[in-house]
């Protein structure tokens, strides 16, 4: 047996996940089944706000093969409320969040009774027999006049719609507007919009009632922040609660939670003594698993005449839903940092409020707080440009901080510990034909085409890598954001890590083969990756934030590097030579001068299994565990650009081209952070085109199915010129920065400048997303009337 | 798909399933390819006691001609429709509608005769259809009757067929001559139509000497946008298209929905008419 010797890290190695993927040989959560299953339907409350006079569920009872059902108050004890790890300010207001209402449904969804069945068919029949009174309340379903007088309560008793105000600020940001010559204000709306995994949620409790332990699958991306909560919440020791995440088919944080349907489930498999599931449909998820965005932006910046920026100013209004959900407060201020972006100024004035309205709860969608800042320092940097006359590009290289810089602390406060924008951005403009374009454009204008086009320029960084335990401290965020990996060398010389992420579609048990082959210097195909299940990963803060490599995959390398540093002394014993004395190359140890003198990784591992011939006093194990907490977050970057081309009869806007260079640091796997990007971008796109969540005016969804709710397909995406620059992040061994949410996080602000831009000459000045083909119609006619 | 309870019949023959319905009264529903019918039934917005399942009944499906006729049994699937080749020859504006509707997974199970019998005015091919002038049959109790195309949409999801009877063919006059074109508007591929326009245009001499409009979602049923046909007649070239297409929306009435404002959907039936018809006449 030998190691490789070229290295793994780099290599465009297939997924090893994908074989089993794609053949359907797959662990759905429903596709469990256990004997004696019984299947749970949750009926919703059809209106947004109103009071529950009387659920009476004796109808549903009387079905038969119905088990059990219950209403909120019949239950309301043992699930006690649903818990907000995230109260940003000292006096954040949080509301009390039954799994099940009992006395208010406070959004057209909200879980009232629930009915328990031998079949999934007979629970959903079940449901039309549970008869529910209600008194309508008037409801609030507007962000902007939620704090207004004579607006609804969300919940009375608080007296209040606000949830927070939290405020950040930094140098004096009156005295640089004193000093600009342009000040420019903005307002941009962030639409609400529902998270789309291709896997609805699902939940299976198998309760064992000997041990009184339960074991608990759900479609989540956080089994260990589960286990901790739902033992929390219930009541139910820590140590009797497993959970299980098996094949998850998609998250993009709106599995990044703990579900009132994963309360229900386990308590009422406690209570019933049987196993319970509960799967989702995909218009029941329309309403039931949280949404995203959902803020109003108040923006201004503060320039000089040459476009030096001077200082900004950001006040959030952002949408928390009708209850406070794991992160709901914490989403709008994970953007607090961003809004300077890789500019440079000398003042920074953020403010955030928090407002309950009575709609589903928004939480964590994929960017999380970023895309959003983002979107607005992008918009506004082009409409500045647009004011001052000069080129967007121009504009942002003269602010941007350059490469010579860094380590950079931006006014927010942050250290940027590496970057080169001009070399992402230059090798985009090439790759783009940037004045191509712009001759093309002018002459459009020129003749008056009804098909113009525009150009969109998106310059983005984003602090990823959730994150430095003292920071999310500091923030008055619940947990940790430390990430475990365990090593083991087999006596057979196969390796098994433990990773205490949780990949839900991220390609994390090929990189993390890749990063563990490397240091260990044993085969790619040796090292079988495990993850999602608490028995098994027993220590984990799970995958979110485009955490997963900076964290997890960096302390799978440090345990690997704890293991060798274990098999050097158990190598140096066998080998009768100090240890100083052993170079390890390659998965071999071998005598400095004398290279026969060798041992294997592998043949370490089983003379440390055997045991027979150890150091006096050496544990007889080389496995290893380490658990990174990160000093800092990672920072990537990267210049988008999108060329449009808008149908000014129609309206309709065709993308005619996207390309982006991204700089996501030492990649490990160039076709993962690829798909990453691709599917990044798509959903980006998805905001600045297509998809809104809608309400009417009674608080009901109207965008309840898929056909109502668009998100594009193949055919609605152009092709991605993707390249990539590679500046190592400096603040982990292996120059590894986050990738998983930069392409949502670039791509919205590109594509609606492109929007902008192509309409500018006509008189728009703005367009709100989605950019519908008829708001685009609307503005022209509008600006031409 | 967790639908209500329902009783299932899968007839083996025309006769059969017309029995099977007449003796089920109001409360039966037919089963094509099931691409409007299931998910209204998961959604539960239907509550059918019986489906009657057509799916297995040969002679429902393919192509044939009957003199200046095609005749397209009511079971042929999309896809098949698409491929056929006497469809491509003779009624090519139906091939070309057909290959926009949703995606491939909807086009290998949905079938003519199931769109056209759920008469849902925002789907393609009824206005498709319309504008080719086709006729549907119809088999009942008392035997078969041919109903023409502008009689056959009654209402919003209503059709002239009786609960006891089956659409077994579409009929449809070969447009051997005409030009055609299908201008579907919408947001994304498997999307809906905002608006859709069919058209067929005949040509004498340069000009444009007939011409026939199928307008999808302008209305609660499909329509004919017979003010901008007859306004075509003569028409010449591009500006005389594009002024007689602004009467394209007369005489519409296009819902609102989350889709579009009824202005919005008058606006482009007129700029889709306008591309449709010089689609077809060649003007492009």
């Amino acid at each position: 047996m030998t190691g490789t010797t070229e290295r793994e890290v780099g290599r465009a190695r297939p997924r090893k996940e994908d074989a089993r993927l794609l053949t359907g040989q797959t662990n759905w959560t429903d596709n469990i089944s256990v004997n004696g299953l019984l299947h749970l339907a949750i009926l919703r409350s059809p209106m947004a706000h109103a009071r529950i006079d009387r659920v009476d569920v004796s109808a549903a009872l009387e079905r038969p093969g119905v088990i059990a059902a219950f209403s909120g108050r019949d239950v309301a004890e043992e699930m006690g409320s649903l818990p907000c790890a995230w109260p940003v300010a000292e006096d954040t207001v949080v509301p009390d969040h039954p799994p099940i209402a009992v006395d208010e449904v406070r959004y057209a969804g909200d879980p009232v009774a629930v009915v328990v069945a031998r079949d999934r068919y007979t629970a959903a029949d079940a449901l039309e027999a549970v008869e529910v009174d209600y008194t309508p309340l008037p409801a609030a379903l507007d962000i902007e006049t939620a704090l207004a007088e004579g607006t609804a309560l969300v919940h009375t008793d608080k007296g209040t719609n606000r949830s927070y105000v939290y405020r950040a600020t930094s140098g004096d940001y009156e005295a640089a507007k004193a000093q600009a010559d342009v000040v420019l204000t903005r307002r941009y709306h962030q639409q609400r919009l529902i998270p789309t995994a291709i896997e609805p949620r699902a939940v299976v409790v198998t309760p064992l009632a000997a041990s009184g332990e339960f074991t608990l699958y759900s479609s989540t991306q956080v089994p260990h922040v589960l286990r901790v909560m739902l033992a929390v919440t219930t009541g139910i020791p820590e140590n009797k609660i497993r959970v299980v995440a098996p094949d998850v088919g998609g998250g993009f944080g709106s599995k990044l939670q703990v579900y009132g349907e994963e309360v229900i489930t386990l308590v009422l498999a406690k209570r019933l003594g049987r196993p319970l599931k509960w799967t989702e449909s995909r218009s029941e998820a329309h309403v039931a698993t949280h949404h995203g965005r959902g803020q109003v932006q108040d923006i201004e910046v503060a320039a000089r005449s040459d476009g030096t920026l001077l200082g900004l100013r950001v006040s959030l209004t952002a949408d928390m839903g009708a209850y406070l959900m794991l992160l709901s407060p914490g989403i709008p201020i994970l953007g607090a940092s961003m809004y300077p972006a890789i500019y440079k100024m000398g003042a920074y004035d953020f403010s955030c409020t928090g407002v309950f309205t009575n709609r589903t709860p928004i939480d964590a969608y994929r960017g999380a707080g970023r895309p959003e800042a983002t979107f607005a320092i992008e918009r506004i940097m082009d409409d500045l440009a647009a004011e001052l006359g000069t080129d967007p590009l121009e504009l942002r290289r003269h602010n941007w901080i350059r490469h010579e810089e860094f380590p950079y602390t931006t006014i927010a406060g942050l250290t940027y510990d590496s970057g080169n924008y001009e070399a992402a951005t230059d090798k985009a403009l090439a790759l783009f034909d940037y004045d191509k374009l712009r001759a093309e454009q002018a002459d459009r204008n020129h003749r008056g085409d009804t098909v113009r086009l525009g150009i969109g320029i998106s310059t983005y960084t984003e602090m990823c890598g959730l994150a430095p335990s003292r920071w999310l401290g500091e923030m008055r965020y619940a947990a940790g954001g430390w990430e475990a990996a365990n090593i083991r060398m087999l006596p057979t010389g196969k390796v098994e890590v433990v990773t205490g992420t949780s990949p839900h579609g991220q390609g994390h048990v090929t990189s993390w083969c890749q990063i563990a082959a490397d240091a260990l210097g044993v085969p790619f195909e040796d090292v079988e990756v495990m993850h999602g299940d608490t028995r098994l990963a027993t220590h984990g803060m799970d995958t979110y934030g485009s955490r997963s490599l900076v964290i997890g995959g960096v302390a799978v390398h440090e345990a690997a590097l704890k293991v060798v540093a274990k098999a050097r002394r158990v190598a140096a014993h066998l080998l009768e030579a100090n240890e100083a004395d052993l170079e390890f190359a390659d998965g071999v140890f071998s005598v400095k001068g004398s290279p026969e003198a060798r041992k294997t990784i592998q043949e370490v591992a089983f003379e440390t299994f055997a045991s027979h011939d150890l150091p006096d006093g050496l544990e007889p194990s080389i496995n290893a565990e380490h658990v990174l907490d990160p000093d800092t977050f990672s920072y990537p970057h990267g210049t988008h650009l999108c060329a449009v081309e808008v149908d000014t009869e129609t309206g309709a806007v065709h993308i005619r081209s996207y390309v982006c260079v991204d700089d996501v640091g030492k990649v490990v796997n160039p076709p993962i952070v690829e798909g990453q990007l691709h599917g990044g971008i798509a959903q980006g796109i998805s905001q600045a085109l297509y998809e809104e969540a809608v309400y009417d005016e009674e608080g009901n969804l109207v965008t309840g199915t898929l056909a109502d709710y668009l998100v594009p397909a193949a055919p609605d995406l152009p092709e991605f010129v993707t390249d990539r620059t590679e500046t190592p992040a400096t603040s982990n061994p292996l120059g590894v920065k986050g990738v998983g949410e930069t392409g949502t996080i670039a791509s919205t602000p590109a594509v609606v400048n492109a929007v902008v831009d192509a309409l500018r000459p006509l008189g728009v000045k703005d367009m709100r997303m989605p950019c519908t083909p008829e708001r685009v119609w609307q503005a022209v006619k509008e600006a031409s009337a | 798909m967790i639908p209500p309870a329902f009783d299932y019949a899968r007839p083996s023959s025309v006769d059969e399933a017309v029995r099977t319905l007449a003796g089920a009264g109001d409360e039966a529903k037919v089963l094509a390819g099931g691409q409007s019918l299931l998910p209204l039934m998961r959604l539960r917005l239907a509550y059918p006691e019986l489906v009657v399942d057509v799916g297995r009944i040969p002679e429902l499906r393919g192509v044939r001609e009957d003199g200046d006729t095609l005749v397209i049994g009511a079971m042929t699937t999309h896809h098949d429709v698409i491929a056929d080749p006497l469809v491509r020859r003779h009624a090519g504006l139906l091939a070309a509608a057909t290959a926009t509707v949703a995606d491939p997974a909807v086009r290998h199970r949905g079938t003519l005769g199931g769109s056209l019998a759920h008469a849902d005015p925002a789907a393609d091919l009824p206005a498709v259809v319309l504008a080719l002038d086709g006729e549907l049959v119809a088999q009942g109790p008392g035997g078969r009757r041919t109903i023409p195309a502008r009689g056959f949409f009654v209402d919003f999801l209503q059709s002239a067929l009786a609960p006891d009877e089956l659409l077994v063919e579409v009929r449809i006059p070969k447009a051997d001559g005409w030009g055609f074109h299908y201008e579907k508007f919408h947001r994304v591929a498997q999307a809906y139509a905002i608006v859709g326009v069919a058209a067929l245009v005949r040509r004498d001499n340069g000009q444009i000497a007939e011409t026939r409009i199928g307008l999808t979602n302008m209305g609660a049923t499909p329509l004919r946008a017979s003010a901008a046909e007859h306004a075509l007649s003569g028409a010449g070239d591009p500006d005389a298209v594009a002024r007689a297409a602004d009467s394209a929306a007369e005489g519409t009435r296009p819902a609102r929905d989350t889709a579009a404002s009824p202005e919005y959907r008058a606006h482009l039936a007129r700029v889709l008419t306008k591309r449709a018809v010089l689609a077809a006449a060649g003007m492009g």
